[in-house]
């Protein structure tokens, strides 16, 4: 072999090493827990994957403080935590589906850094979504078919 | 059931040629490999026939294809599933196209269109190569309009067709009835979110980026077959210099996209998508100087096969990334997919590109060519093949940390994203910036094989000296000061800012003494020049961008930036709320939010905010918008003020969520006449007189209008006009109010009293009644960026044109019309 391939190999063996510790240390990622798992790990970053609680209120009062957003959120294990988020409250907040909190948990209410939404109107790939929109947009017809069907039956007697 | 009002024969026309131009890529594929197999030119020609004519059949289906499904979205045939998921009756004209590259089944046919039209570009002008080359573009164009068929093979249904009907596709009682297509009324049209322009322009180039990388692969792989080895580089070249000019300039005119509209605060954000369509280009990169190498020196042969096999296999892996819903909850581009058929067919693409080239690499590794004999370290290619290795090897740091929820997948792990994604690339990428600066910088002042003596110092000695000076310059007069992450970071951002000036100013110097202001074959230089003050461009605009509208800066709401635990925020506090015509101060403006109009757009309202610098010197409007789509979807639409050394940026980040509901509050009546004045909670207002007709409101022309004429004083002494009227016709009285936004406060003129009085109607509402948020951020040279895209643009066609065998006039007419056009796009355009 040659000597210039040995030295390169080695310089590249060296950059990949150096690129694992350096760019893969293990701060560089968080993980993705349930929101009583997060709970354990106080002031911990994490990512919580939960859905809006719809039967707590959202507090968002652009004139007192525009970077100020509270709320609940539930997930699918049965766990509860109030969320503060220190920005604008998300458009579409109240429509979303799902939602990714990235934060800590400090004491019982979870500090947000960042969210994600995940809206049903975002993914038209769901045919599900796609047969409930069809519904209701057309949902006249399924009624007045129901009518005709009543009047039918009302006709009989 | 006989069903009322629908147009099948379109669908049928779609579908058979979907079916023939599949069977005309096989046959096409067997002819063309079968030809590259033989070596008696009498049969090569037959076979050659026969393919040509099957990629001609394939190419004109491909082309009705397209026909059919523009003619169904553009009639709103909603029986079409493809239809009814992306148009809409209320979709302008301008997005039709967009629509249709909105679905899967429309992008991957835009892949087979610009593979087509490769393909005919192949069959004109490589003559020689055609046979091998277009083999392997055949069996792309297998798969991907295998993923179009949407056969069924018992239960399974292979690929998605664009023409299945929306009865057959989802469930709904509407569907039982045999008139259902009157009752759907609307499509469901193209999300809000991409009805842009760069949505109409975008996708077409990057897709065009992403096809054209097959043909250097083609020509690589089909050397392999052919045996000849170091022959494929040399034509190769022209093609790969254009797949790396379109696809750069692709994947930056999404960061256009994202800066202009997508109100992500940037154009860059490390976003799995955006990484996934970089990748493949560094790669190209790299590939693209070990076979200039290769050519120069006869070196770095197998580098290049590695390189360009690896381009095409990752533009596979990015469209599997992106397209089968694994990237999930790390990404904001969420495309998901849940048909596992596609994803199996998507995988077997993929194989089939990495695995088979590599195997055939492997196997011919002995009778590739490579010298013997070491490089020396004065020469030029040891430094080029230094660059092509750290750009390779940063490819490779970014699509492994991109890759992070595909491991979740395999491992099952459950890995999320750092807490600050954005740094932890810039950590490594600031490091990269900096080498890849300092080689673009010095390696052309080294000679091929070997570099006399002193030659490069002499040369070199000028653009260092002359970046030495800018560098000082820099640190005094327009220091970076991006302070979040340390003074090391900090240092690595202002070394790699030098060391691209330093690119910059030595790429442009070659020019000169290099090549003797040989423009023609200073495409290399032209190229890297551009780079390199894109990369300024990128550190300055970033590491200096200023957030107009924080809260910390400006010391309003402060008070309230603590939450119910006391704690203060980490985060910076961006958004900024402003009252409908009070001025508020931020950083360096004053701003005030003065109305608000509707677009042409059905559910699109533009708010107007004045700016007003703080020495007055500037004025300006900006208009951001708010786009109101279905299903409450929203777009917060950006707009931006450029100047030549920065751009002024804002966008709404949140509306009043109670604008226009109907107030309640009842109006409280004063009667007072000329020269009277009368209290309010908040002040009061005087009544200076009453004038008939008189009003600048041409809708109220006809009748009788009396208006009002008051001044508001409020109780810290600030004066206000106001002019309610009343419009009296034969019947009755049309009040025409007036709205004290400052005051939170409407006036109504509301009848006339004895004794000379008119009577004033005052509501005072409690709420605020109009105003928004925003947020607003100053972005620092940001024209460098896509100054420098284009020109590296413009470097790489000359490179191109120079290379290929084409006319001197016809070079230059295609430079100057597409540096015209790119000007145009990223200047012009959308400003």
């Amino acid at each position: 072999m040659k000597k210039s391939s040995i030295f390169l190999l080695a310089g590249i063996a060296a950059a990949i090493v150096a690129l694992i510790i350096f760019g893969f240390p293990a701060s560089d990622f968080s993980t993705y827990d349930s929101i009583g798992s997060a709970k354990a790990k106080q002031g911990k970053y994490v990512h919580l994957i939960a859905k809006l609680d719809r039967s707590q209120p959202i507090e968002y009062d652009a004139i007192k403080n525009p970077n100020y957003v509270s709320f609940s959120v539930v997930d699918s294990l049965g766990g509860q935590t109030k969320v503060v988020y220190h920005n604008s409250k998300p458009a579409e907040l109240e429509q979303s589906e799902r939602v990714v909190l990235q934060g800590k948990m400090q004491g019982n209410v979870f500090e947000c850094k960042s969210i994600t939404l995940k809206c049903p109107s975002k993914y038209k790939d769901d045919k599900t979504q796609l047969e409930k929109s069809v519904t209701e947009n057309t949902a006249a017809p399924a009624n007045v078919q129901q009518n005709t069907t009543a009047d039918s039956a009302v006709k009989k007697y | 059931m006989q069903f009322e009002g629908e147009h099948l024969l379109p669908g049928k026309i779609g579908h058979f040629f979907v079916l023939l131009a599949f069977a005309a890529a096989i046959t096409s594929t067997i002819g063309y490999f079968i030809a590259s197999r033989k070596t008696d030119i009498q049969e090569k020609k037959t076979w050659l026939r026969f393919a040509r004519i099957s990629f001609l059949t394939e190419t004109v289906s491909i082309f009705i294809i397209f026909a059919v499904i523009f003619y169904i979205c553009k009639n709103h045939l909603f029986e079409y599933m493809y239809a009814y998921k992306h148009a809409s009756k209320e979709l302008e004209a301008k997005y039709l196209l967009a629509c249709i590259w909105e679905g899967q089944e429309g992008s991957f046919l835009l892949w087979t269109i610009w593979h087509s039209l490769l393909g005919v570009l192949i069959i004109w002008k490589e003559k020689e190569w055609e046979a091998p080359v277009m083999t392997v573009l055949n069996i792309a164009q297998f798969f991907l309009l295998l993923m179009l068929l949407g056969l069924y093979f018992g239960e399974i249904r292979i690929g998605s067709s664009p023409f299945t009907l929306t009865r057959n596709e989802i469930n709904g009682p509407v569907f039982s009835r045999p008139d259902y297509l009157s009752y759907i009324k609307d499509g469901v049209g193209l999300n809000v979110l991409l009805r842009n322009y760069w949505m109409v322009i975008h996708p077409p180039v990057l897709f065009l980026g992403f096809a054209s990388t097959i043909i250097p692969f083609g020509f690589a792989f089909g050397s392999l077959l052919t045996k000849r080895f170091g022959d494929w580089v040399k034509p190769a070249l022209p093609w790969t210099l254009f797949s790396l000019c379109v696809l750069g300039v692709g994947i930056m005119m999404g960061g256009k996209w994202a800066y202009e509209s997508l109100s992500f605060g940037g154009y860059w954000a490390w976003d799995p998508v955006e990484n996934a369509s970089l990748v493949p280009w560094m790669i190209l990169v790299a590939g693209l100087h070990t076979m200039l190498i290769y050519k120069a020196t006869e070196r770095s042969l197998k580098a290049s096969y590695v390189f360009v096999f690896l381009t095409l296999g990752f533009v596979l892996y990015s469209t599997f990334l992106t397209r089968t819903g694994v990237l999930g909850d790390t990404s904001v581009h969420a495309f998901t997919e849940k048909d596992e058929i596609m994803k199996l067919l998507l995988k077997l693409f993929m194989a089939a590109f990495t695995i088979t080239p590599f195997v055939l690499l492997i196997r011919n590794n002995k009778k590739i060519h490579s010298l013997q004999t070491e490089e020396k370290i004065n020469s030029r290619e040891f430094w080029m093949f230094i660059g092509a290795i750290v750009f390779f090897l940063s490819a490779l740091f970014i699509i492994a940390k991109t890759s992070v929820p595909v491991y979740n997948k395999i491992f099952n792990t459950n890995i999320a994203p750092a807490e600050d994604v954005e740094f932890s690339y810039n950590k490594i990428m600031v490091l990269v910036a900096l080498i890849i600066g300092l080689l673009t910088a010095v390696t052309q002042y080294f000679k091929y094989k070997s570099t006399p003596q002193n030659y490069t110092l002499k040369k070199i000695a000028l653009p260092t000296l002359i970046t030495a000076g800018i560098a000082v310059l820099l640190a005094f007069f327009y220091p970076l000061t991006f302070y979040k992450h340390g003074p090391g970071f900090l240092g690595a951002l202002y070394a790699a800012l030098v060391a691209a000036v330093y690119a910059v100013v030595a790429n442009a110097t070659y020019i000169w003494t290099g090549l003797k202001g040989n423009i023609k074959s200073a495409g290399g230089s032209i190229t890297h020049l551009g780079f390199a003050l894109m990369l300024a461009g990128m550190i300055i605009s970033s590491a200096n961008k200023k957030i107009i509208s924080d809260n910390s800066v400006t010391g309003i709401n402060v008070p309230f930036g603590k939450d119910d635990k006391g704690n203060q925020a980490e985060n910076p506090l961006e958004n900024l709320t402003l009252l409908r015509d009070l001025p508020t101060r931020m950083l360096n403006y004053k701003l005030t939010y003065t109305g608000d109009s509707a677009g042409h757009e059905e559910g699109r309202q533009f708010y107007k905010i004045k700016m007003v610098s703080n020495d007055s010197a500037e004025q300006f409007e900006l208009t951001p918008d708010i786009y109101l789509g279905k299903n409450e979807l929203k777009s917060s639409n950006p707009s931006t003020k450029r100047y030549l050394t920065k751009d002024i940026y804002t966008y709404i980040s949140s509306i009043n969520p109670v604008r226009n509901q109907n107030d309640t509050t009842q109006f409280n009546i004063k009667e007072i006449g000329p020269g009277d004045t009368a209290y309010y909670n908040n002040g009061y207002l005087i009544l200076n007189g009453v004038t008939k007709n008189i009003n600048n409101n041409a809708a109220v022309l006809d009748g009788a209008v009396i208006t009002a004429d008051i001044t508001v004083v409020s109780k810290d002494g600030k004066r206000f006009q106001s002019s309610p009227a009343i419009k009296l016709d034969s019947l009755n009285g049309l009040y025409i109010d007036d709205t004290l936004y400052a005051q939170n406060m409407f006036l109504r003129f509301s009848g006339v009293a004895e004794n000379q009085k008119i009577k004033i109607g005052v509501k005072e509402s409690s709420t605020f009644i109009d105003f928004i948020t925003l947020k607003a951020y100053e972005f620092p040279y940001i024209n460098l960026v896509w100054l420098g895209l284009v020109i590296m643009a413009v470097g790489l066609l000359v490179s191109m044109v120079k290379r290929s065998k084409i006319s001197a006039t016809l070079a230059a007419a295609i430079l100057i019309a597409l540096s015209v056009a790119m000007v145009y796009m990223f200047f012009v355009a959308g400003a």
